[in-house]
């Protein structure tokens, strides 16, 4: 198992590098020159060509590459354009938010998707198991950011129990916490579809295995076998969970753009309308090494947790 | 087709010899829900097709005498939006932009994808090595960072937004194209053809095409929910079509300043939206089950 994960982390490399090289080229895809923005419309020539070479821009692709990657290895992202504060500043405080965000997201979808799912396995072709596979199914199509905006009309617009948008640190911890059910309950829909059919599957597929009939022919009570159902779908669910967590993370910018929730997807509207390239470019770096390095630990905990997976 | 009909002769003869897309559709067809999701897209692409003669008004004609009319209104029978244009009639005709942003992509992806991966699949070695991992960097970032950082650092734009799109699906479309190529590379029937004499393209067009075109045909009607959510959320941000087109994501845009003056009608175009996305992945579902002749 060791050398798996040796050979999982040294795998994650060439990727990282790559994801990186994606990230770098976002500004160079753009149109225009990458300095459309910090240059005053009545720039001189001379100011032109010292801030080109005082942002390397008028080096190589691969000379600047390896200096902008030099540079955020040492935390260095560069500085926003809008704001002028360092670019790792901004995304990092910003990361805090939204993390929060799709952990409370993640846990309210996993409970309830396990708990649908596990009911439609172990009770198959019922009405539960109908109404749970109606309700994944609407879960995985629902456009989340609609879902948002119907429920800041009910619960905000209409009933005013819960504010509308914003994060309300200022009022303390509570108020912070109502201004999440929202936007978190709203992003939970997501995972809830997926979690609920992988374990609805899991479930299913577990029951028709032999050792259950040999559980249940010794005499086990249904508790009994409820335990061994739920110990062996529990590495496959949290391996789902994990990712799900992964997903939410870098594609919450939708769920904050509703509900002006300042986390990352936020930063990144803003980036993306200020044409604020290195914000931009940052943003994303930090939300694709999230979720590459999400992905590895779940597979180590999948490996670890589960016997089973023989990974040569 | 030539190929079904070998892998016909390998398997027991079933009772009634029929062809394989004539089993898919009967199986299909026996499928209420399938037929029933395949009705609801055909009436969406009918409404989108014959929209000016669908729509009771002119989906650009503004009026700022008669704005945010609630749904039922006399002469506006869902209301009329911010800038006073018929909902009903710019929803039949949202239908146009919002079907073309979330189909296009896939379609497009489908082709390269399937280009790419039945190349990676068909010729292996290194090859498939270098373009697999290339295809595992783009796979490294979540649909939708990836479509909003594209489109994001392109610009706004439909053009961009299906560039976008299309670039966050080849890399799925492309893994599964791989993968079934691959499988059915090993298969007895290409060795058979290839000891026979047949050349590398023959093998491929007769042989490898007409077996992984299916699987991933069904892999990629099930991107298209996906698709229109993506397609209609880019709108939604402002990066896909511009004002005053009708495009159901953008008039939940415009629409949201709305919500407390006419909370319903803001929430319309989205209903257009989950609808299209739920009658895809009913389709979706069903052509998958019906193709999987283990069944």
């Amino acid at each position: 198992m060791l050398a798996y994960l040796a050979r999982r982390v040294v795998y994650t490399v060439p990727i990282l590098l790559g994801v990186s090289l994606v990230c770098f080229a976002l500004v160079h895809i753009a149109p225009g020159d990458p300095l459309v923005s910090v240059l005053p419309p009545d720039a001189s020539l001379e100011l032109q060509r010292a801030l080109r070479t005082l942002y390397g821009f008028d080096r190589s692709y691969p000379e600047q590459f390896v200096r902008w990657l030099w540079r955020a290895l040492q935390g260095d992202l560069g500085t926003s354009i809008a704001s002028g504060r360092p670019v790792t500043q901004e995304v990092l405080k910003a990361v805090g938010y939204t993390l929060r965000l799709a952990l409370l997201a993640t846990a309210i979808g996993f409970f309830f998707g396990a708990l649908f799912g596990f009911v439609a396995g172990y009770f198959r072709d019922s009405a539960v198991d109908k109404l749970a596979s109606a309700i994944s199914v609407l879960g995985v199509s629902v456009p989340h950011y609609w879902l948002g905006m119907v429920l800041v009309i009910i619960f905000s617009a209409i009933l005013g129990w819960l504010p509308p948008t914003g994060a309300g640190d200022e009022g303390g911890p509570w108020q912070f916490f109502r201004h999440m059910i929202l936007p978190a309950v709203t992003m939970s829909v997501i995972p809830m579809g997926i979690v609920a059919r992988t374990v609805r599957a899991l479930v299913a597929d577990i029951l028709q295995q032999d050792f259950v009939i040999g559980l249940r022919a010794k005499g086990l009570t249904d508790y009994g076998v409820f335990r061994h159902v739920v110990k062996n779908a529990a590495p496959t669910a949290l391996a789902v969970m994990g990712l799900q967590l992964g997903y939410l993370l870098g594609g919450s910018i939708l769920i904050e753009t509703v509900f002006s929730w300042p986390g990352t997807g936020f930063l990144l509207n803003a980036a993306i309308f200020q044409r604020d390239l290195p914000l931009l470019q940052g943003t994303i770096l930090v939300l694709a090494l999230f979720f590459v390095i999400l992905n590895l630990l779940v597979d180590v905990v999948q490996t670890a947790l589960d016997p089973r997976i023989q990974r040569a | 087709m030539a190929a079904f009909a070998e892998q016909a002769v390998a398997e027991p003869p079933p009772a009634q010899t029929v062809g394989y897309w004539a089993g898919v559709w009967r199986r299909l067809r026996r499928d209420p829900v399938a037929i029933g999701a395949g009705i609801v897209i055909l009436l969406l692409i009918l409404m989108a097709v014959f929209a000016p003669y669908v729509a009771p008004a002119d989906p650009l004609r503004a009026s700022t005498l008669r704005r945010l009319r609630p749904i039922g209104s006399p002469g506006f029978p869902l209301g009329s939006d911010e800038l006073g244009r018929d909902m009903l009639s710019r929803l039949i005709f949202g239908a146009r932009l919002s079907l073309f942003m979330g189909i296009t992509p896939v379609i497009l992806a489908f082709f390269i994808g399937s280009g790419i991966g039945i190349l990676a699949g068909y010729v292996g070695g290194r090859t498939n090595t270098l373009i697999m991992r290339t295809i595992d960097v783009f796979y490294a970032f979540p649909s939708v960072l990836l479509a909003v950082a594209l489109s994001g650092a392109l610009g706004a734009g439909l053009g961009n937004a299906l560039v976008s799109l299309t670039v966050v699906f080849v890399p799925q479309i492309a893994r599964v194209a791989e993968a079934v190529t691959t499988q059915v590379r090993g298969r007895d029937y290409v060795e058979a053809a290839r000891a026979s004499g047949a050349g590398g393209l023959t093998i491929v067009w007769v042989h490898v095409l007409g077996n992984v075109l299916g699987p991933i045909f069904v892999y990629a009607t099930s991107l298209i929910s996906v698709s229109m959510i993506l397609a209609s959320g880019l709108s939604f941000l402002g990066l896909g079509t511009r004002p005053p087109d009708p495009e159901w994501g953008l008039m939940l845009n415009t629409l949201r300043t709305a919500i407390y003056v006419q909370p319903w009608l803001a929430a319309l175009p989205g209903v257009m939206i989950f609808i299209t996305s739920i009658a895809f992945n009913l389709l979706a579902d069903g052509l998958r089950s019906a193709m999987d002749v283990k069944q």
